[in-house]
């Protein structure tokens, strides 16, 4: 029991740390690297509380996807730091009005919240308990059935995440050679290859 | 629970050797290795001459396209475990249900398709 | 004093004894992966590989080892010195702790957690890290380049390895490891998933850049890719991470399709050998066809890799997972 607190004290500790260097740290990509240290503090929260299956997947998807394009991007961007920096002052005010405004909705959320009289209908769907079933399995039990139109929708918002990413992204290349692989195999002897009997000393 | 955590403290100990091992390794060679640094040998690998400019200049855009079609498709996969490990559990609404989400997502690989981002020039 | 002792000490000096029983067996396995390596290479090119340093160059290994460790450790003026330094630990470290999770024989697992199939998965995604690490903190346009490279690479095998992995799972039904070698009890899942079997040993390939795919380190053209600043220890790990993740994924198609730790078949003598024997005799070979694939195929060009992966397996093991799935349910097969 000792051993879990501990463990507890100590991804948390490191999972707030890393979050904090996360917007503190000057080079960006010790930003993203920070920020997948925070993911994986998460994870092992996550598996303190018994939920296995999010917590690899928290690993899988953002650590092993999402980051990855972070670190793509922040790669790429080449951004100077120091000149950032600069127009920091400059944005202050307004940086400050929108982050009281956030501050002050979040305290209503906060003070406002109230378990809704409904939610009495959500026990018939509990989770079964560990022994029963592991939790992957009680996720996949009630995911693809019971909240069938929650599962296509994120079908729907991956399928608008593609397109919208190929409609932003994607710049057609003029004057590029591809492979065509069925082109290559279809190739007869006959249609490359053409063999002119050349009399000696005549030319072409 | 308890069960369940005690499962995953060998893997948090294995963690912590890996980890130990490792620093140990390069420690231990700096240490007994000699170290000479010149400035010739510490400049970045080119043929016989200055590097022009920085390393880390822009780059095609299409490896954000691939890093964006990959965490789309990662998800997709992500939806697969639960319904692969529950599929005995889920009956036909679980098995159709599964069928119109990867055909949707079918949708979207062949737009994709179409639009010739899976080519790479 | 005594129940410290009894609750805490003990076992963790057990799971201690264990990781090191896991461990040294592995850093072995991975020097004279390299001697195999280049013994096979030089078989197959009618060459006689390394046999100067100790009887049949078994010592070679050592060798190599301690050159590395005796190298200077060149850390570039330009380099971002701490992610330097991290990348190849990372490389290392992940090749390693994935080997928790492994059984060797039925109750001879380190950690034999539920999910065990997500915790490999989740540990190969993030192979990619020590790549563009490495790349990025050279400071260097070919580490650069080959880190790009081979993390666009990882990144689209990723997909159609998870795929073909669900597709064990359906007929297997959990994500337990054990769990998926005792299914494979009347037939190993190669022969009904063959198709499966070769996407998922191919794209293991590629996601451990071995030959054909070694594009990243293609020495024609980036020299040696995102480890060419690299020297010494720091190179060392690199390498080990590299051939330890060779073994690993070796041993992970070994659990999905060839019946990890199981006999080929189920009466005597087969099953006379103990089950690590038989599960080291496949990693083995499959480990012989990383090697052949290597002395046989040349290298592809990166378009035709791209194209390999998102254009044929991933619609491919799409597929097979739908059919999987209803010739299950057609079949009566799906396990409870």
């Amino acid at each position: 029991m000792i051993l879990s607190a501990l463990a507890f004290y100590g991804f948390s500790t490191v999972a707030i740390a890393a979050g904090v260097m996360v917007i503190s740290a000057r080079n960006p990509v010790h930003s993203v690297l920070f920020l997948i240290l925070a993911f994986f503090n998460a994870a092992g929260l996550f598996v303190l509380m018994g939920a296995e299956f999010l917590a690899f997947i928290l690993v899988i998807v953002y650590v092993g996807a999402v980051a990855v394009l972070f670190m793509f991007v922040v790669m790429m961007l080449d951004i100077n730091v120091v000149e950032m920096r600069q127009g920091f002052l400059q944005y202050l005010p307004i940086g400050g009005l929108i982050g009281t405004v956030l501050l002050l909705e979040l305290i209503f959320v906060v003070t406002s919240w109230a378990v809704a009289p409904e939610s009495g209908g959500l026990l018939a769907a509990k989770a079964p308990a560990l022994t029963e079933a592991h939790n992957t399995e009680a996720l996949g039990r009630l995911l693809y059935t019971k909240y069938i139109y929650l599962f296509q929708g994120a079908g729907m918002v991956l399928l608008l995440a593609m397109v919208g990413a190929i409609v932003l992204t994607l710049r057609g290349r003029p004057g590029v050679r591809r492979q065509r692989i069925g082109h290559q195999v279809r190739l007869r002897r006959d249609d490359v290859v053409e063999i002119k009997d050349v009399p000696t000393g005549t030319g072409i | 629970m308890q069960e369940l955590l005690v499962q995953y403290l060998p893997i948090l100990i294995f963690l912590g050797i890996a980890v130990g091992l490792a620093v140990l390794m390069v420690a231990a060679s700096l240490i007994v290795a000699q170290q000479k640094p010149d400035r010739e040998k510490l400049s970045p690998y080119e043929c016989g001459f200055d590097p022009f400019e920085d390393a880390r200049g822009r780059f095609d855009v299409r490896f954000y396209l691939v890093a964006i079609l990959f965490i789309i498709f990662d998800l997709e996969v992500a939806f697969l475990f639960p319904w692969a490990v529950a599929f005995g559990d889920i009956g036909a609404l679980g098995l159709w249900s599964m069928m119109v989400f990867l055909a949707v997502l079918t949708i979207g690989f062949v737009y994709e398709w179409k639009k010739g981002a899976l080519e790479w020039e | 004093m005594a129940e410290l002792w009894s609750i805490y000490l003990w076992p963790g000096a057990i799971i201690v004894a264990k990781i090191v029983a896991i461990l040294v067996p592995l850093l072995l396995a991975v020097a004279y992966l390299t001697l195999a390596e280049r013994k096979v290479i030089a078989a197959m090119q009618l060459r006689k590989g390394p046999n100067v340093v100790g009887w049949f160059g078994l010592l070679q290994p050592v060798a190599d080892g301690l050159k590395l460790f005796v190298k200077e450790t060149v850390i570039p003026t330009g380099a971002n010195k701490v992610v330097f330094v991290l990348a190849p630990m990372v490389t290392f470290v992940l090749a390693l702790v994935a080997w928790a999770v492994i059984p060797f024989d039925e109750g001879m697992v380190l950690a034999d957690i539920n999910v065990g199939v997500l915790y490999l998965f989740a540990i190969s995604s993030m192979g990619v890290y020590g790549v563009i690490m490495a790349g990025w903190a050279s400071n260097s346009k070919y580490a650069f380049l080959g880190a790009l490279r081979s993390a666009a690479q990882m990144v689209s095998y990723e997909i159609s390895m998870g795929f073909v992995i669900v597709t064990v799972l359906l007929c297997v039904g959990s994500l337990n490891l054990t769990k998926v070698v005792m299914a494979q009890q009347n037939v190993w899942f190669a022969v009904p998933l063959l198709p499966m079997f070769v996407i998922f040993f191919v794209s293991t390939l590629a996601e451990t850049n071995r030959s054909p795919f070694d594009l990243p380190e293609a020495e024609a053209e980036l020299v040696s890719g995102y480890n060419v600043e690299y020297s010494s220890m720091t190179f060392a790990l690199f390498f080990l991470g590299e051939y330890a993740n060779m073994i690993l994924m070796s041993a992970l198609t070994t659990i999905l399709f060839l019946g990890g730790w199981l006999a080929p078949f189920g009466f005597a003598p087969f099953t006379w050998v103990p089950g690590p024997i038989w599960f080291a005799a496949k990693i083995s070979f499959v480990l012989f066809l990383f090697l052949w694939v290597r002395a046989t195929f040349p290298r592809y060009r990166y378009d035709q890799l791209m194209r390999l992966g998102w254009k044929v397996f991933l619609p491919l093991s799409l597929l097979w997972v739908v059919v999987t799935a209803i010739a299950l349910v057609a079949f009566g097969w799906v396990p409870q």
